[in-house]
């Protein structure tokens, strides 16, 4: 993490506040605190904020606020952020049926990694994933935390069809497929959740920079969460998500 | 009410709008109008507010056909539109009547018309917006292109229409089009990537527009650009018009439906006035891009807005209806006074 953010310009309405060059914990937890600060002091002329793995990007209007009001207020807000009080993360439990014809790869991803089918998933569920960020598609879940132990190259000729609720592992992410689309990702199960729904009032169903756990469910949970889920019934569990300075 | 009946959908007629802003977050592409000057111009020209829905239509005019009265106006790329085969005037607004059809014989010049109709059309809002995102199949017509047969309700406003009938962009205020196009940018976010021989090369080339131009994003050939290292980046957000470039060293124009984040660097970002001149480049066109800076891209913003706001010229109001004068011959301290009185009362 750079000891103090980096303004970069994307173009004329675009200012990019970059905390570091790398992936982790730290930074993302910056970026949503740095995030949560501005959208709760109001500034006005911001029109648009875009958290993702290292960086900010802040979409604003010049004309309601010069850039060089908004760095300074911005640098301000950089310095009140150790005071504010964040909403602690929480821990979404997404429901998965494993194997079969939800996940046609899963027995691909055992073998590639000398594992049982079974000990995948024990492995996939067993982890707290930081949601660091959406993008690429409407709804599309960067996580982290997998264990090196289930990494699998993505397939070498990518499917044309996936259809959402995918659960896949490629490399050493994994990730859901929130709506039908092609794609290269080893798929081991699908999610009766509907991770991403245009007419739903939040589009998205779980909020970058908290965490999600994959639950391991047989058919008929699966079939019976999808009912629910299709009557608009379903609400994931949550829990809050025990941090290391929780456990001491 | 007023309809307009799809006869023939054309190559690629979608609505859109100013787009959907606070959405990126959730990885939701604003979309909106490739062109955001002639949407909002098309708008004013028939009383709208400057954002509202419109039709783009791509390279190729559709064949509508109107059921009611409405008071359109066309802007942006000029593909011959024709009412009943009478040519019909480009950035002026025109009524139409039940019967009428709407034609386009060809391109001109430019790549996408925009076809506003005061009231705007009746579709529903999906996250604030009516624009059409295609790859979302959401938004706009049934979140998807037209086709024949559909039949486009147009919102019956209060305007008094023919009020406005006339309304125009003057010829000095409009953009002009041809095969070549100078664009403004800012450098940055990531010009720090590239080598000062690939900054050069960016500014200092005429970049072709090739085939793999559409809503997402202009893909552009030319001299290679050169990085210092690699291409490739920690996955940053992207702002409408950034220019990323990928390992192969040729630019892509991010556009309307552009994807929310990428991992390539971006070397510059076009400016917000000269988006809609990157949006009527269409494949072959050649582009230039000149390096602005922050303060004078403002400024430039500034005079933007005031086109936006204050350019469209109105027609003017009906001339006012007088009484016969009365005429009076005074004489006052020995000067003669002529002296003309006459009523006035407004229509």
């Amino acid at each position: 993490m750079y000891s103090e953010p980096r303004f970069l310009l994307a173009g004329d309405k675009g200012l990019n506040m970059e905390f570091g060059n790398e992936i982790n914990e730290k930074i993302n937890q910056k970026i949503r605190a740095t995030t949560a600060a501005i959208s709760q002091k109001k500034i006005p002329g911001i029109k648009e904020l875009i958290p993702t793995y290292r960086s900010l990007l802040i979409i604003y209007e010049p004309l309601e606020i010069s850039l060089k009001d908004l760095i300074s207020q911005l640098k301000e807000i950089q310095e009140g952020l150790d005071s504010l009080k964040l909403p602690e993360p929480i821990v979404s439990v997404i429901p998965v049926l494993y194997g079969g014809e939800m996940g046609p790869d899963l027995d691909f991803v055992a073998r590639h990694n000398n594992l049982s089918p079974e000990e995948v998933i024990e492995i996939h569920t067993s982890a707290d994933y930081l949601f660091y960020m959406l993008g690429f598609t409407p709804g599309f879940t960067y996580l982290g935390g997998m264990s090196e132990k289930i990494a699998t190259p993505r397939l070498k000729t990518p499917r044309t069809k996936i259809p959402a609720g995918s659960v896949g592992i490629a490399g050493s992410q994994t990730g859901i497929y929130p709506i039908e689309s092609p794609g290269g990702w080893q798929l081991i199960g699908r999610t009766p959740l509907k991770l991403y729904d245009p007419l739903r009032e939040t589009p998205v169903l779980f909020q970058a920079g908290n965490y999600i756990r994959f639950k391991a469910v047989d058919k008929e949970e699966y079939e019976r969460i999808g009912a629910l889920v299709q009557e608009n019934k379903y609400t994931p569990e949550t829990y809050p998500l025990l941090t290391k300075e929780g456990k001491n | 009410m007023a309809e307009i009946k799809v006869n023939k959908p054309g190559f690629l007629t979608t609505i859109q709008d100013m787009g959907r802003v606070g959405y990126q977050q959730f990885g939701m592409p604003v979309a909106g109008a490739m062109d955001p000057f002639s949407l909002q111009i098309a708008n004013a020209l028939v009383g709208n507010d400057p954002g509202e829905g419109v039709l783009e239509i791509t390279m190729m005019g559709p064949e509508l056909e109107f059921s009611g009265e409405a008071l359109i106006a066309i802007t942006g790329a000029d593909l011959s539109p024709v009412v009943n085969e009478t040519p019909v005037p480009m950035w002026q607004s025109f009524m139409v009547k039940t019967g009428d059809v709407l034609t386009f014989r060809g391109l001109k010049k430019g790549c996408r018309s925009y076809l506003a109709a005061a009231g705007g059309f009746q579709v529903p809002l999906i996250m604030g917006s009516k624009s059409t995102y295609l790859k979302g199949n959401l938004g706009g017509f049934e979140g998807r292109a037209l086709k024949a047969g559909d039949i486009l309700k147009i919102n019956s406003g209060d305007i008094k229409l023919k009020a406005l009938s006339g309304a125009y962009l003057p010829e000095k205020l409009r953009p002009i089009y041809g095969n070549s196009y100078t664009v403004r940018v800012i450098l940055g976010p990531q010009d720090d990537y590239f080598t000062q021989e690939g900054i050069k090369t960016f500014l200092n080339s005429d970049y072709k527009v090739t085939n793999e131009a559409d809503r997402m994003g202009l893909r552009l050939e030319g001299p290679k650009i050169e990085h210092k290292e690699g291409a490739d980046i920690i996955s940053d957000g992207i702002a409408l018009g950034s220019i990323q470039v990928p390992g192969h060293g040729s630019p892509i124009v991010m556009m309307a439906d552009h994807q929310t984040t990428g991992g390539y660097t971006k070397i510059a970002t076009v400016i917000t006035p000269d988006i809609g001149l990157m949006a009527q480049a269409k494949p072959g066109d050649t582009i230039r891009f000149v390096p602005v800076e922050i303060e004078e891209a403002h400024e430039i913003l500034k005079e933007y807005y005031k086109v936006l706001k204050e350019g469209v010229v109105l027609p003017s109001p009906p001339p006012k209806i007088t009484k016969p004068a009365m005429t009076y011959n005074l004489r006052i301290n020995g000067k003669e006074y002529h002296v003309v009185v006459e009523e006035m009362w407004d229509s």
